[in-house]
């Protein structure tokens, strides 16, 4: 399933940032957060929980962990504490992540 | 000597009014907050650019002073810097890009806010169903703004993100209510208190009538939430309301049933904590001033029961006086005196709660939920996990996260403490204030090493 961005974005929201995501590259607005930058570039799952069901940031406040995403290989970061950079490497977590990046079996 | 007088843990509203007063009084402070910038939860990113968001309107334009504030000598503020530990001293542990630091200070303040009470119901943990503050926060804080959005619940913070949807030109296409005419009649009986704070209720009134102007479809007395998958990827909502079945489709589901306050910090910190029944929390035990039963450690703010902004600031305020006199710098007569404006400026804040508590009450069917509604979002644990692990012979949150895992995840229970507790209470035990341990973030390993091997030295 392909969902375009649940949100609006600003006419005055210039994305001037460019990270990659899973690969691809993805403009995104200097300032915001690695978790709205997700939100703004799709509707679709940025994650998937350890069954495996979709999830996307929730909170946007730091307190529940369901923005967690690969950030120039550090797993489980949490992308609505972190702002984005120029040349930012992220990747989509599938399932859970040990502290040191491999998945849990 | 220690780094401060006084350390303070949050730049909101609370935080950033008492680091201004300790200052002022000589005191040495200082801020540690995670975000990138002071302001709060209400003043979020208020110091940046905050003039091409009028949407977000005077009362969050109103931060700008206690931001600029900061700049006083005496207080050194230090951003994205999240605090995971205090220690008897007391001591600060805090982490910045994977580097912790200790800081000692004769006091700590701890202000760190509330968080939304979450909201379990089928399908809440689908892409596209948020908690009603989340957008809000990316609306302060980025260029996004929700599409065609639903909200849905309860509380004078719905209906002022609906106002800041509909300024914005980002109007939610149907703002579904869970509290019915019961409800409201039984806070009727508040009312009279709540004339105190004139000004906050037709604050609310004003903005139930910009709601009602901009045409935004209207339901009360709402309950049975559901959420499911639409074909295209939206969601589908469904409740019941006015005695009918509806289902609305929409790309975003925001819903709300208050704000409690985020415990983690003081829970840690070894402070005694009690439950508010009218507020359905758990929150720190704290004196008029707001010290709390562990030496040095004081509480202010939402995180030490909902008051809302202007009590937040009254009570950073009077935590503050009472610092500045335990540190000899201020003698008891004036930290009274000092104090006497903060004291009734609190007391009217608070003049309104019972009446919101009441009138905006959660629904059971989120405190106590059933059947496969997930409780625990990290571990996908279910409702009816839970109430096994209870008929089990679980009588309190230790036992029903060692029998379920509940609350092991990363959020380490703070999407699912209260509704544990709930289910608990529901099923007719009286539940324990549930533990919580450092680190209260996740730090990595690596991090605590280097941190060990620092302190050796
Ligand atoms: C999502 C959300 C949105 C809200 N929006 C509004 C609004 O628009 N208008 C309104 O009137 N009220 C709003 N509220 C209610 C809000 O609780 C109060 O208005 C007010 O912000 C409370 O002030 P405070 O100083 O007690 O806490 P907050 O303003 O919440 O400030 C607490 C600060 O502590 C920091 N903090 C917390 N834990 C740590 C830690 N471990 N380490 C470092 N820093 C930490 C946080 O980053 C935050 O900046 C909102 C609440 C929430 C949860
Ligand atoms: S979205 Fe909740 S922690 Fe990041």
């Amino acid at each position: 399933m392909k969902i375009a961005s649940r949100f609006l974005t600003r006419p005055d929201a210039v994305r001037t940032v460019m990270v990659s995501l899973d690969g691809e590259p993805v403009a995104a607005r200097a300032g915001d957060s690695v978790a709205a930058a997700l939100l703004a570039h799709s509707g679709d799952a940025s994650r998937q929980s350890g069954k495996g069901a979709p999830r996307t940031a929730f909170c946007m406040m730091g307190i529940c962990f369901d923005c967690l995403v690969e950030v120039d290989g550090q797993p489980n970061c949490q992308g609505c504490m972190i702002t984005v950079r120029d040349g930012m490497v992220l990747r989509r977590q599938r399932g859970l992540r040990k502290l040191d990046g491999s998945a849990n079996a | 000597m220690p780094d401060a007088d006084l350390i303070i843990v949050g730049a909101g509203p609370a935080g950033m009014a008492a680091a201004a007063t300790a200052a002022a009084g000589g005191g040495r402070v200082l801020l540690l907050d995670e975000q990138p910038r002071a302001g709060g939860q209400i003043y979020r990113n208020v110091g940046a650019g905050g003039d091409a968001r009028p949407w977000l309107g005077k009362d969050y334009a109103a931060g700008r002073p206690l931001v600029a504030a900061l700049q006083a000598p005496g207080i050194t503020a230090e951003f994205g810097a999240t605090v995971w530990r205090i220690e008897a001293g007391p001591r600060v542990v805090w982490s910045r890009d994977g580097e912790s630091h200790v800081c000692a200070a004769r006091h700590v303040l701890l202000a760190g806010g509330a968080q939304e009470r979450p909201v379990p119901f089928p399908g809440w943990t689908l892409p596209g169903v948020m908690p009603a503050g989340a957008p809000q926060i990316l609306m302060k804080t980025s260029g996004l703004l929700p599409r065609d959005a639903v909200l849905a619940g309860s509380g004078p913070l719905l209906y002022l993100i609906a106002a800041q949807m509909i300024d914005a030109g980002a109007a939610p296409q149907a703002l579904v209510e869970t509290q019915g005419p019961a409800m409201m009649l039984r806070a009727t009986r508040h009312l009279p208190r709540a004339l105190m704070a004139a000004g906050t209720l037709a604050k609310g009134l004003g903005l139930i009538r910009k709601i009602k102007a901009a045409g935004v479809a209207r339901h009360t007395g709402a309950a049975g939430f559901r959420a499911e998958v639409a074909g295209d990827g939206d969601i589908a909502f469904s409740f019941t309301a006015g005695g009918r079945a509806h289902r609305l489709v929409t790309p975003l589901l925001l819903t709300h049933q208050g704000v409690v306050p985020s415990t983690h910090v003081s829970r840690a910190a070894g402070a005694a904590h009690e439950w508010n029944e009218a507020q359905q929390a758990f929150q720190p035990k704290r004196d008029a001033w707001g010290a709390t039963d562990v030496p040095g450690i004081h509480v202010a703010g939402d995180g030490a029961g909902i008051g809302g902004a202007e009590a937040a600031q009254a009570a950073g305020r009077l935590a503050a006086c009472d610092i500045l006199h335990r540190l000899g710098r201020l003698d008891e007569a004036s930290r009274d005196r000092k104090a006497a404006p903060d004291r009734a400026a609190l007391r009217r804040a608070m003049a309104i709660r019972p009446f919101l508590d009441a009138a905006y009450a959660p629904l059971p069917e989120f405190l106590a939920p059933e059947g496969d509604t997930i409780v625990c979002r990290c571990e996908e644990i279910t409702a009816a996990d839970i109430r096994a692990s209870v008929d089990e012979g679980a009588n309190g949150p230790r036992q029903v996260k060692t029998a379920t895992r509940a609350g092991m995840g990363p959020c380490q229970g703070r999407m699912c403490d209260l509704t544990v507790r709930g289910i608990l209470a529901a099923c007719g035990t009286r539940p324990a204030t549930p533990r919580a341990r450092t680190p209260i973030k996740p730090v990595k390993l690596g991090e605590l090493a280097a941190l060990a091997s620092h302190q050796e030295t």
